[in-house]
């Protein structure tokens, strides 16, 4: 007799994470330069933890606040004054969360009622979709379009819409395209959000990492911020990803209810992170802004060579992700990724794993030093020509 | 002194942190051509914003070099109509002195001496440059380890990449 799963049918059906998979393969070979990183190289700056070494000398051990320390919400919104012109109550409409991963998970189960839609845009962060279906609700996906260089449309939400859509998870600029949206267009996408009266889950994570043009936080534009819960954290462009620590901002009923959650479910951030994130608030600025320089320069350079070599890749707005069409070496993203894995030891994402839009597609993150970026494009020159036909 | 452009002082950053990357590299990294970068180090070599392009080796490495460094404090007699410069220059044609700055606080010249060995460097003090009329006092402290030089840390084993292979 067969034993019988213990294992609930919601987890069992969430698809495994592809990224997972293809991180078994890369993790057991040497040598390895990996463009599959979706983190910063750099490690935290060096006065974040000290900052946090002191709050443990000082005897920081202990529970904060749910919502986070005070000063560290305070800090938050006069943040997201200065760089972004929103206004948020810091105590009654922002939160601290353990990285942004949770700020998203808290949101929609804060929003979403037992088979609610909740449109996510494809290619997308691998977490949407299973957090979604965690939630409890239906993920209804849209696959942006690589010949509008994957930004979302308005009229794309507007075929997506039925009855029962009660949310969309926005990403600006996007993991893993790097696409960026300017605020020309994510207006007619505000106004399809309020027609459909939809809550928009405002994904800013990589706000800071904008190189060519000003950013427009979401619910900034007109009638958003009633309807916007804003996420970001301090993993991107703080260089923070291990300490866990994010934040969501918005309407003080949904931040209330993502309060309850977190008081059960967390009790709080961890401390000394929060008193790392203080200090990155209060003086992280020049860190950050050397952080960006270095980043836009690897853009420039892993653009330039991609198209170089034949694979086309349009100049990703933001983040730190170039999304190159691989379409003319014949081959699927999958084989092209565990490919060049094999030959020339370089790891870089299948687009496919990010949704059905990205096939076709690889994801190359240039957090990486310059030296390694320089090494990987030669890899992966003497590949692709390899792969195509000579003209 | 007419302000730098914006990209000359980005080419400045880019090269102080690595001085071999070469034009074509910094061309890309920049998103402008070559032509036009070797142009700005063309100019700024012109303006001597950048004096020169030296390496920072780590000499420790390097069994068969002997070398001693030691930084001097040097009070001196400013000369009348010229302060400290005449001086310092006095001080910093020796090949053996490697840099020379005007210090605020106890003494005036903070001068940094390179020799084979310590007998080497007390023989330059005591008889070049003590002996220089207007050297009142030295106060030779010698290096005996260094930690970070140029904000690059010496010996720093544990730069390698601590992150997961593949991550969202
Ligand atoms: C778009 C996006 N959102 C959220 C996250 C999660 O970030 P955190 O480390 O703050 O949980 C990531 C990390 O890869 C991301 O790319």
């Amino acid at each position: 007799m067969s034993k019988k799963s213990f294992v609930s049918k919601n987890v069992e059906n969430l698809k495994p994470s592809g990224i997972r998979r293809f991180f078994d393969v890369a993790a057991q070979m040497e040598d390895v330069i990996s463009l599959g990183v979706g983190e910063p190289d750099f490690v935290t700056p060096w006065n974040f933890i000290e900052q946090s070494f002191h709050s443990l000398e000082q005897g920081y051990t202990s529970y904060t606040e749910n919502a986070g320390m005070i000063e560290l919400r305070k800090e938050i919104s006069t943040y997201l004054h200065g760089n972004f012109q929103l206004d948020y109550d810091p105590a009654e409409q922002v939160i601290v969360t353990v990285g942004a991963s949770q700020a998203i998970d808290l949101a929609l189960r804060a929003v979403v009622e037992p088979g609610d839609e909740v449109i996510v845009v494809e290619p997308s962060f691998v977490a949407y979709v299973p957090t979604v279906s965690l939630a409890g609700g239906t993920p209804v996906t849209i696959q942006a379009e690589a010949d509008n260089e994957f930004k979302l449309t308005a009229e794309a939400i507007e075929e997506a819409v039925t009855p029962r859509t009660k949310a969309i998870m926005l990403c600006n600029p996007n993991n893993p395209t790097g696409t960026f949206l300017t605020k020309e267009e994510l207006e007619p996408i505000a106004e399809v959000i309020e027609k459909y009266d939809l809550v928009a889950l405002s994904d800013e994570i990589y706000a800071e990492l904008t190189y060519d043009a000003s950013y427009t936080s979401f619910p900034s534009l007109a009638g958003m911020k009633e309807r916007t819960i804003l996420i970001s954290g301090f993993s991107k462009a703080f260089a923070m990803t291990g300490w866990r620590l994010g934040y969501a901002a918005g309407p003080p009923d949904l931040i209330a209810a993502m309060v309850k959650i977190h008081q059960y479910t967390m009790m709080c951030a961890p401390t000394m992170a929060q008193h790392a994130a203080l200090e990155a608030m209060k003086n992280g600025r020049p860190s950050v802004r050397d952080m960006f320089e270095s980043y836009k320069q690897r853009r420039n350079f892993i653009v330039t060579s991609l198209n170089e070599m034949g694979l086309d890749c349009p100049n990703p707005g933001g983040a730190f992700y170039a999304f190159p069409s691989i379409k003319a070496t014949g081959l699927s993203s999958a084989e092209f990724a565990e490919q060049l894995l094999h030959e020339e030891q370089v790891a870089v994402v299948p687009g496919d794993v990010f949704g059905e839009s990205g096939e076709g597609y690889i994801r190359c993150s240039y957090a990486t030093s310059l030296k390694q970026l320089d090494k990987a494009m030669d890899r992966m020159k003497r590949f692709v020509e390899s792969r195509t036909p000579k003209r | 002194m007419t302000p730098l452009k914006e990209t000359e002082i980005q080419v400045l950053k880019i090269i102080e942190k690595n001085a071999n990357l070469g034009v074509a590299k910094i061309a890309k990294m920049m998103g402008r051509s070559e032509k036009e970068i070797q142009q700005v180090i063309y100019d700024l070599e012109d303006k001597k914003a950048i004096l020169g392009y030296s390496t920072l080796i780590d000499w420790a490495k390097v069994v068969e070099h002997e070398e001693v460094t030691a930084m001097v404090d040097v009070k001196v007699t400013p000369a009348r109509g010229v302060g400290f410069d005449k001086v310092a220059e006095r001080i910093y044609r020796f090949p053996e002195v490697k840099a020379v700055y005007l210090m605020s606080g106890a003494y005036d010249l903070s001068v940094t001496v390179n020799g084979k060995t310590m007998m080497d460097i007390g023989k330059f003090i005591s008889e070049k440059l003590s002996a220089l009329d207007s050297v009142l006092s030295t106060t030779t402290h010698f290096v005996l380890k260094r930690y970070k030089h140029d904000g690059f840390i010496l010996e720093d084993d544990d730069e390698d990449d601590k992150r997961i292979v593949v991550s969202p």
